[in-house]
């Protein structure tokens, strides 16, 4: 791409600008609602002009909805909290179980090792609202509704597949040899695959991770059903906002900039290791 | 005591046989080459015998040990890859020094090992290197020296010279032999390159089928080849093979080459009045002026061939023979008619059905 000449080069910069504002716009325009009242957001016709407020947020971070109904209790922290929470719970446990998992899939045959796998995978399959109504019988009976450890545990139907099979897939790429020689080094199995085939595979993680993390962080159904107000996330908390007197936007606004930002700063953070993994030609030796 | 002694070992994948009761000693020190066409099973054994892999049967000795059922971390291997399988997250000093690193050494004698073996093989300078820096010829340098590093007992080398260009390859085959010798560890190379083979090794295995065919000296599988297959896998251009069936005259052993008896060499008793293969090395055949008692044949072109000249000639019974001379000799013209002449020492006889090498039945011939 040595000769570009300089039209194509216009040409791409307003085609990429154009792309950008498309997909961009509405997150830009929620940035902007956070921003007003629910009077300005809703005139006719809408307008870039308008006097900022804060009131959206303070209302977020006090908790103190004031509507022209009266003053509502919100535990929009609360529940940014235990989003939080809950996503990175679940997130590290499938890391936990997922990775040596996704190992053993990728390194040893065994018997039924592709049924276990697919009949994970599958778990992605049944409509969560299919498996809620039994989940939460049998949650009621176990004393895990509405607690953390059972959101988390009932989170690794997100999570755990999705690790799983990633994760499977770069310890798949690996050359055996580079681990043969590692053991032939003199390394026991454990130190092989803690030296050698996680740091390899650590984009791979990371991006698993990551999207696990994003996948967890927009649940909805289940917290919804198998939790009450105070350990449900963001996702269910803005339900709050569809009040008596009226549809909140500006709060859910400044709720959605807010409850964005975690995973765009993970994001953000991840993406630089995912390049840098990926620049390391980590496979080939 | 045989250092590694490998005793009927199997091995398949799948149904399909890739090591079909193979044996095998080396003494300690001494280089042995597994050569063979590729797929048929060379890498596999080195791995058996590192233990990356298990065999079906047969059961693997080092120094007397039984070293079958243990795991590759205790069985004091070196082993380099064919494709270096150098560690890409670490340099070449740590790639170097996992050896030494794996027995706990202190951080001085790490060092220190590292540094003596980077030096023999010249890459003392790049050892801060990640593996993406370094050349290929660096890589597979920094790969040798982490198989050295721990003074193995035994060394596994895994055709390390396949990945690197021809000019490298041939620098290493000098450079190698001293090294490996210097190290004392009992060394078994794969390749599947005869020159790398005979350039290197104190005994040849020669590896077809899942089967060693032939374990001999470099020089006595060149001169005295178990079969068919084995002559043709050594030297270049190939070894020719007519189609002749020996017979008695007088008191010699002689077969018919385009109505020319040929002399060759009592030995070959055995074969007469059987379907045989005459095999004869272009490098043994003399040309000359066409006379009596010399097998006439055509010149039908010459082509240099490292430094010396190949000959491609077509005898009167349709026979086409390849000639390799040194390159001082005048290149015969095209069409021209000569006389051939055959080293009769040189000559080797094969059971056409089998073949099998004919031997004598009183030994004479025998590797």
């Amino acid at each position: 791409m040595e000769h570009v000449s300089t039209t194509e080069r216009i040409v791409r910069g307003v085609l990429i600008t154009l792309v950008l504002a498309f997909f961009l716009f509405p997150i830009f325009w929620i940035l902007l609602m956070s921003f007003q009242t629910n009077e300005t957001i809703l005139r006719i016709p809408p307008s870039l002009f308008f006097e900022p407020t804060l009131a959206n947020y303070t209302a977020l971070l006090t908790g103190q909805l004031k509507t022209t109904a009266g003053n509502l209790d919100i535990l929009f922290m609360r529940n940014l909290g235990n989003s939080v929470l809950l996503s990175t719970g679940s997130v590290l446990l499938s890391l936990l179980l997922g990775v040596p998992a996704a190992y053993a899939f990728a390194r040893f045959r065994f018997r039924l090792g592709e049924n276990i796998a697919f009949t994970l995978l599958s778990f992605r399959f049944a409509p969560p609202l299919l498996v809620l109504l039994p989940l939460s019988l049998y949650f009621k009976q176990l004393g895990l509704t509405n607690s953390y450890v059972g959101l988390i545990w009932v989170y690794q139907l997100i999570c755990l597949p999705l690790i799983l099979w990633i994760v499977r897939g770069y310890f798949e790429d690996i050359s055996p040899d580079i681990e043969h020689a590692y053991r032939i080094s003199g390394h026991s199995w454990r130190q092989t695959f803690t030296r050698i085939a996680i740091p390899l595979a650590r984009p791979g993680i990371a991006a698993a991770g990551l999207l696990a993390f994003i996948f967890a962080w927009n649940n909805f159904v289940f917290a919804l059903i198998l939790a009450s107000a105070d350990k449900q996330p963001v996702t269910v908390g803005a339900l709050a906002f569809v009040t008596a007197s009226g549809i909140q936007y500006g709060q859910i606004a400044a709720a959605i900039v807010l409850s964005v930002t975690p995973t765009l700063l993970l994001a953000l953070y991840a993406q630089r290791y995912l390049v840098e993994g990926l620049s390391l030609g980590a496979v080939k030796g | 005591m045989l250092r590694l002694e490998i005793r009927g070992i199997t091995k398949s994948f799948k149904d399909c046989a890739v090591l079909d009761g193979v044996s095998l000693g080396a003494e300690a020190g001494e280089i042995v080459v597994i050569f063979g066409p590729s797929g048929t099973g060379k890498t596999v054994l080195l791995r058996l015998i590192a233990g990356v892999h298990d065999p079906d049967r047969g059961a693997i000795f080092v120094d007397g040990q039984d070293m079958t059922d243990v795991a590759p971390d205790h069985r004091g291997i070196g082993m380099a890859f064919q494709n270096f399988a150098l560690f890409p997250h670490m340099s070449a000093f740590d790639n170097i020094a996992s050896p030494l690193a794996a027995r706990h050494l202190p951080p001085a004698a790490i060092r220190g090992g590292v540094e003596r073996v980077a030096k023999l093989l010249k890459i003392d300078q790049v050892l801060a290197h990640a593996p993406r820096e370094l050349s290929n010829g660096q890589k597979q340098r920094t790969a040798l020296a982490r198989a050295l590093a721990g003074s193995p007992k035994l060394l596994l080398l895994d055709d390390p010279l396949r990945n690197v260009d021809a000019k490298l390859r041939f620098e290493m085959r000098l450079e190698l032999p001293p090294l490996l010798r210097q190290s004392g560890s009992t060394v078994l190379y794969v390749t599947q390159d005869y020159k790398e083979a005979m350039a290197l090794a104190d005994r040849i295995a020669v590896l077809i089928g899942g089967q060693f065919v032939q374990v001999a000296r470099p020089d006595d599988i060149y001169r005295l080849p178990e079969t068919v297959q084995v002559a043709r896998l050594f030297g270049d251009p190939t070894i020719n093979l007519i189609d002749v069936i020996p017979h008695t005259a007088g008191n010699g052993v002689f077969a018919t080459i385009s109505n020319t008896a040929v002399a060759i060499g009592e030995q070959y008793r055995a074969g007469v009045g059987r379907a045989a293969l005459l095999g004869i090395r272009p490098e043994s055949i003399k040309i000359s002026d066409a006379a009596a008692g010399l097998i006439p044949a055509d010149v039908v072109a010459t082509t240099p061939l490292n430094e010396r000249l190949v000959t491609l000639l077509k005898t009167a019974d349709g026979h086409e023979l390849l000639v390799s001379q040194p390159a001082t000799e005048r290149a015969a013209e095209a069409d021209r008619r000569v006389g051939l002449q055959f080293a009769r020492d040189d000559i080797v006889l094969f059971d056409k059905a089998s073949g099998q090498r004919l031997q004598a039945a009183n030994g004479v011939g025998r590797s």
